[in-house]
């Protein structure tokens, strides 16, 4: 029964191969000498082929493919060892004593000190230090970059204000602070690292691959139990989350700076310090910008996540406002992560640019001292303020000044999703799609990839990884399922692939389809930028409850937040490698006269298919990251179990579920990987 | 000048790093932050009637005794760690859903006790609503439950009845009992709290048929009508092993536990939170005020103090 899709990858494979000099719409009886000749070329596609005969045969046949349980090893009891050994010496082992403790209570006390500074500025303080810093950041000067980053500032401090969120913004933005600080040190080092040698960097690797595949949700549960509940655990997660980045794109600048710039430095007589400190790692500066700025991206939405094991800010809010069904306050607080997203993301960028601007133009003496000043002031002014900002306003925004929008919010939603729910005339509404969506797609391919046997599947993994990057990849890939089975997570993981599986599907057509359209047409890229900025910062937790709403609990309301999270990444890849096509082919293209349709399909597609494979892997990293997320809202299996690991404190539970996501992850990430070529960087 | 900058920040950097270094070679606090100053920590699970015991214990402690407290978010298993680990002082409503955890913190290593009752009696079992109740009135005993597991039917279930279990925090043997009375339904778990309660809504208010594991007191029970499904009868240690579970629930007397210090240091903050103890019906009138009417939780608690003066006075330790 797992047919319906495999096949269909098989296909893509064969209708890639043709050479694109056969026109479309041939007539259909001589379609299959070609078809043959194409498999006789290429021992790949016939490869694939047979692979996938040998998996349909084997389900057809065979009936139940589940990994045979002589092959598990028990890994509950060491687990549950540990598990218990970490409760018993978290006061007396010395590693804790010496090492461990010493992180937890370093981080307690820094973000402490940063709330009780927040609290002493008082709102006057923060906004105007704030708004300054943000000017700063643009170049403290009169130009239209500066004044907008200040502007913007000001305006997401007002706006988290009025919407009565003052507090627990301040509780975000410090525990961002130290964690963007902790996350950019390391990532930092790590990157210099990376950078500077090549052995570092193939150690790195594979870590990074792991650690952004892994769940969060995975690791928050190991540190729970070394660190307990509150801000080191949170911290120090967010910390592994979003250093990943910043090391990735600081080696990267390192690596990729000017080879004449260096040879011009080297031949001047500057010795190897010399040279890393004068020419490669400015010129890797923008880079390290744009590695900060991801960083902090990374870190917002871990903050707000972390609010599950105890962490205070706006999650808390947005996990407290869940608890009564209070989407109003919830959406609230989410417009506010979002704001701080879009101040966050602004200022970093505008600093990054003016880098770039000042590596080209040079800087004045006397601009440079001028923010030499600026910066002396913002100093300054944050003592002044912390000696007498509580006498001059209150400490939190006045509550006078506050407009409660959470009640009309919850009322638009309510509105919204009981319409498209159940009140579309003739076509039904979301809950009946849904439906469909489970019975005829989603509970096929479960029972389907159920059957089929553990081998055939590990057979199709390799040769697809195989074929689409370097046998190593196909070693990987079956390595990772030999893992999930011996962990005895075959059908768990099963059930979690299907879900993958239908939510990449899904994430793709979308995606594509709004990546084609955002390509060609100017209007809609203007609009969709704002949408899909949100869709991608607006914190999961506050449409779980709209989505449920709309297609109830079931595995449907996992895949459509996970599409949700997943799209905006595959519409924007898609949209810029159809953007980037060779504009001498299409205006070749244009010349011959083909249409615009002909253009799309004939030259634009087939020369972005780089970038849509890159989209491809993305979709499945993000897809594969909201796993956990779902099942929060009844996807069940694999996701449930990290959940329920990790409200429960069970590290036997938790953590083997984790590992077969990353297993998983890595599977996908590896058989959807091009050889020769790392999208992600 | 560039490189004289890098140089100096880099000088500045190892400094610090050094001198961070050097302050950790001791042996660190084990204790840190919660209990040890003068603020009280109360540990809040996820439900909107713990969010009722901590505003109203919150209030009043801050209004009569002037003692800061704060109230954080954490399930019942995280919030014994916090206990033990001094992080959180009091639980004000604990479900006894993590035994494993109360043996090994009050029984052996005698950092968390006992705070006595909360006052509130909890209940759980299986639930269908009760206009689907009245039409078939003998669904409320479980071994008929197999003839009407059609009606249950879902896209998530096949050609099972679809059950709609708790969330993964809460107390609950209900898969295994689906399994030892042969009972034609599938469990499907609810990832959250507030994802069972949506669903539920949902279903209600479409007038659909549902069973599930449901709970008194539930803020919720004022807007929709439940009728519970018999199970047999609850005997002590009838739920263990689970896999052997033949029995309901126990009707559980809900509990406040404390970390043992701040127990001991008998101060009126620990005293207040020894004495509060309340009704059901107190509890869901301010959870009610919080969830229904969509009060601040703030809000609902003042307004609760101020209508039950003589309830809470009883609380005030004497001085």
């Amino acid at each position: 029964m797992s047919t319906p899709t495999i096949p269909e990858q098989g296909e893509q494979k064969t209708s890639d191969a043709p050479s694109p000099r056969q026109p479309d719409g041939r007539p259909e009886q001589q379609a299959p000498p070609s078809g043959l000749a194409v498999l006789a070329r290429s021992p790949k596609v016939l490869a694939v082929l047979v692979a996938v005969l040998v998996v349909v045969v084997s389900a057809a046949v065979g009936g139940s493919g589940v990994w045979p349980q002589g092959w598990t090893i028990d890994i509950r009891t060491p687990l549950n060892d540990l598990d218990g050994w970490l409760v018993d010496n978290r006061e007396k082992s010395p590693i804790f004593l010496y090492f461990l403790l010493h992180i937890s209570n370093s981080a307690e006390s820094s973000v402490d000190a940063i709330i009780s500074l927040f609290d002493a500025m008082g709102w006057i303080g923060v906004t105007v230090v704030g708004t300054l810093v943000g000017w700063a950041a643009g170049g403290s000067d009169l130009s239209r970059r500066a004044l907008r980053t200040g502007g913007t500032t000001l305006g997401v401090f007002i706006a988290c204000g009025v919407l009565n969120m003052w507090a627990p913004t301040m509780e975000t933005l410090a525990l961002m602070t130290v964690a963007v600080f902790a996350a950019a040190v390391l990532g930092l080092l790590l990157g210099l690292g990376a950078g500077l040698s090549d052995r570092f960097e193939k150690i790195l690797r594979p870590v990074f691959d792991t650690m952004q595949v892994m769940p969060a949700f995975a690791y928050l549960l190991p540190l729970l139990l070394m660190f307990g509940v509150g801000v080191p655990s949170a911290l120090i997660a967010t910390v592994i989350y979003a250093a990943p980045p910043m090391a990735r794109l600081t080696s990267l600048g390192l690596r990729s700076a000017d080879p004449a710039a260096l040879e011009a430095s080297a031949s001047l007589g500057a010795s190897h310090w010399q040279r890393l400190w004068t020419a490669r790692l400015p010129l890797a500066r923008k880079q390290m910008m744009l590695g900060l700025n991801q960083a902090i991206m990374m870190c917002l939405s871990m903050v707000v996540l972390a609010s599950l094991i105890g962490s205070e800010g706006l999650g808390d809010e947005i996990y407290q406002a869940l608890g009564s069904l209070d989407v109003g306050t919830a959406l609230t607080a989410g417009v506010a992560v979002v704001l701080i997203a879009v101040l966050l993301d602004r200022t970093t960028a505008a600093a990054g640019e003016r880098l770039d601007a000042t590596v080209t133009v040079g800087a004045t003496r006397l601009m440079a001292r001028i923010r030499m000043a600026v910066w002396g002031l913002v100093l300054a002014l944050i003592g002044v303020f912390s000696a007498v900002g509580s006498s001059i306003g209150e400490r939190e925004w006045p509550d006078v000044w506050t407009v409660d929008v959470t009640r009309p919010l919850q009322s638009a939603v309510d509105w919204l999703t009981e319409t498209i729910g159940s009140g579309i005339p003739v076509l039904g509404g979301t809950v009946v799609w849904a439906k469909g969506f489970t019975v005829y797609v989603l509970n096929p391919l479960r029972s389907g990839l159920e059957t089929t046997p553990w081998w055939a599947l590990a057979l199709l993994v390799g040769v697809i990884g195989w074929i689409v990057g370097t046998w190593r990849a196909a070693l990987t890939g079956v390595i990772c399922l030999g893992l999930i089975g011996m962990m005895g997570l075959w059908e768990k993981s099963m059930d979690t692939f299907s879900q993958v599986i239908g939510g990449l599907v899904l994430t793709m057509v979308i995606g594509i389809v709004l990546g084609i359209l955002t390509a060609r047409v100017e209007r809609v890229e203007r609009m969709l930028r704002p949408v899909l900025d949100t869709m991608q910062t607006m914190p999961q937790f506050v449409y779980l409850i709209p989505v449920i709403a709309l297609v109830g609990l079931s595995r449907s309301a996992g895949i459509i937040a996970a599409v949700i999270y997943a799209c905006p990444a595959v519409i924007r890849i898609t949209a810029q490698g159809l953007r980037y096509v060779d504009p001498a082919a299409m205006e070749a293209s244009r010349s011959l006269g083909a249409t615009s349709r002909q253009q799309l399909l004939g030259v634009q597609l087939p020369l972005a298919r780089k970038s849509l494979l890159v989209g491809v892997n993305q979709g499945v990293v993000l897809v594969l990251s909201m796993v956990v997320i779902a099942g929060l809202i009844g996807g069940g299996a694999l996701g449930y179990d990290v959940v329920q690991g990790l409200s429960k404190g069970d590290l036997s539970q938790g953590l083997p579920a984790g590992i077969a996501i990353v297993c998983l992850g890595i599977m996908l990430d590896r058989i959807t990987q091009p050889a020769g070529e790392r999208p992600r960087d | 000048m560039k490189n004289k900058q890098i140089r100096k920040t880099v000088v500045a950097g190892i400094g610090i790093l050094g001198a961070l270094s050097l302050s950790a070679c001791g042996a660190a606090e084990t204790n840190s932050g919660g209990g040890t100053d003068d603020k009280v920590v109360l540990a809040e699970p996820s439900w909107v009637g713990a969010q009722a015991n901590a505003a109203v214990v919150k209030k009043l402690m801050e209004d009569e005794l002037d003692v800061k407290v704060e109230a954080k978010q954490m399930d019942e298993p995280v919030a014994f760690d916090a206990l033990d680990s001094g992080k959180a002082d009091a639980i004000l409503e604990d479900w006894h859903g993590v035994p494993k955890k109360e043996k090994k913190y009050v029984d052996e290593k005698k950092t968390v006790v006992s705070g006595g009752d909360l006052g509130v009696v909890g209940h759980i079992g299986w639930f269908v609503p009760k206009y689907y109740a009245d039409k078939n009135p003998d669904v409320t005993d479980y071994k008929n439950l197999n003839k009407y597991a059609k009606d249950f039917r879902t896209s998530e279930s096949g050609d099972k009845g679809h059950f709609i279990g708790a969330a993964p925090s809460y107390s609950q043997h209900d898969k295994e009992l689906i399994k030892n009375f042969d009972l034609d339904y599938k469990h499907i778990p609810s990832g959250a709290e507030a994802a069972q309660l949506k669903e539920i809504q949902r279903l209600y208010e479409a007038k659909k048929p549902f069973l599930t594991y449901w709970w008194e007191p539930q803020w919720m029970n004022n807007k929709i009508d439940m009728v519970e499904v018999e199970l047999p009868k609850h005997t002590p240690g009838c739920e263990e092993p689970a896999a052997k579970a033949k029995c309901g629930y126990e009707t559980n007397q809900l509990e406040k536990f404390l970390n043992a210090d701040f127990a001991k240091s008998n101060s009126d903050a620990a005293k207040f939170i020894k004495n509060f103890k309340w009704t059901t019906k107190d509890q869901n009138e301010v959870a009610g005020d919080i969830a229904g009417k969509k009060m601040k939780p703030e809000d609902a608690a003042e307004k609760w103090i101020k209508a039950n003066k003589s309830t809470w006075e009883k609380w005030l330790p004497k001085k």
